[in-house]
């Protein structure tokens, strides 16, 4: 299936975009998604492990299963206030 | 009986300090507190210009609403209004506002605090800091934890 990623903020200049597609095996976890995303380039090797990935605006644990119509986003340590 | 969530947003505009403490007070209200979180000149010890508020916006607006109705079910009575600001601040300028107003003074200190550190906590936002030699960082934030 084939999957697009939101990146924000710091993880979007790693990304060099604000959305990345990728392809993964039906079924794929969050866990997978961010190990693909590794994969892609040198750049998003550096994806640090306190990368959260959100699905449907919810964040999720590794072993999440990820569906084709998700949302899904990469998001980096927040700093709000 | 709770409290009641008069305003929870993500916006563009200017904060209005006044517009939270109207949006919150009631007749049966002895206390209204309101807590700014402002830009600072300084950052470990290097000097700041500004800031740029950047946040997912979608996820954001719910969060917002999810911490301030979690935050009127910690009051027995009283009201809530909090607003984070995103885009580009200059020195001084409120990128956060939350006004608590309640019949007495204790829960609108205690809620006041529990919303901003929830907002520290869980709210999808990422300040982008100027520094006065023209360079510009992401502050370093708290990972997010996975959703009960």
């Amino acid at each position: 299936m084939q999957i697009d990623v939101l990146f924000f903020a710091s993880y979007r200049e790693l990304a060099g975009a604000e959305r990345r597609s990728v392809t993964l095996p039906e079924g794929a976890s969050a866990g997978d998604l961010v190990a693909r995303l590794r994969s892609l380039d040198e750049s998003l090797a550096r994806l640090p492990d306190t990368a959260a990935v959100v699905v449907n605006h919810h964040v999720v644990r590794p072993d999440h299963s990820i569906a084709p119509s998700d949302e899904v986003a990469l998001l980096p340590p927040v700093a709000g206030g | 009986m709770s409290g009641t969530v008069a305003l929870a947003e993500i916006t563009d505009a200017e904060i209005v300090p006044g517009a939270l403490l109207e949006a919150v007070s009631s007749d049966g209200h002895g206390a209204a507190l309101l807590f700014l979180g402002t830009v600072r000149d300084h950052a470990d010890g290097r000097p700041v210009s500004g800031m740029r508020y950047e946040a997912y916006l979608e996820m954001a607006e719910r969060v917002m609403t999810e911490i301030a109705g979690a935050a009127a079910e910690r009051m027995e009575a009283g009201a809530l209004a909090v607003v984070h600001r995103i885009g580009t601040l200059d020195l001084r300028e409120a990128s956060v506002g939350i006004a608590v107003a309640t019949p007495h003074r204790a829960p609108a200190y205690e809620v006041n605090r529990w919303i901003i550190e929830e907002i520290k906590r869980r709210l999808p936002v990422w300040k982008h800091e100027h520094y006065a030699d023209g360079d510009a960082a992401w502050v370093e934030g708290t990972p997010l934890e996975a959703d009960a």
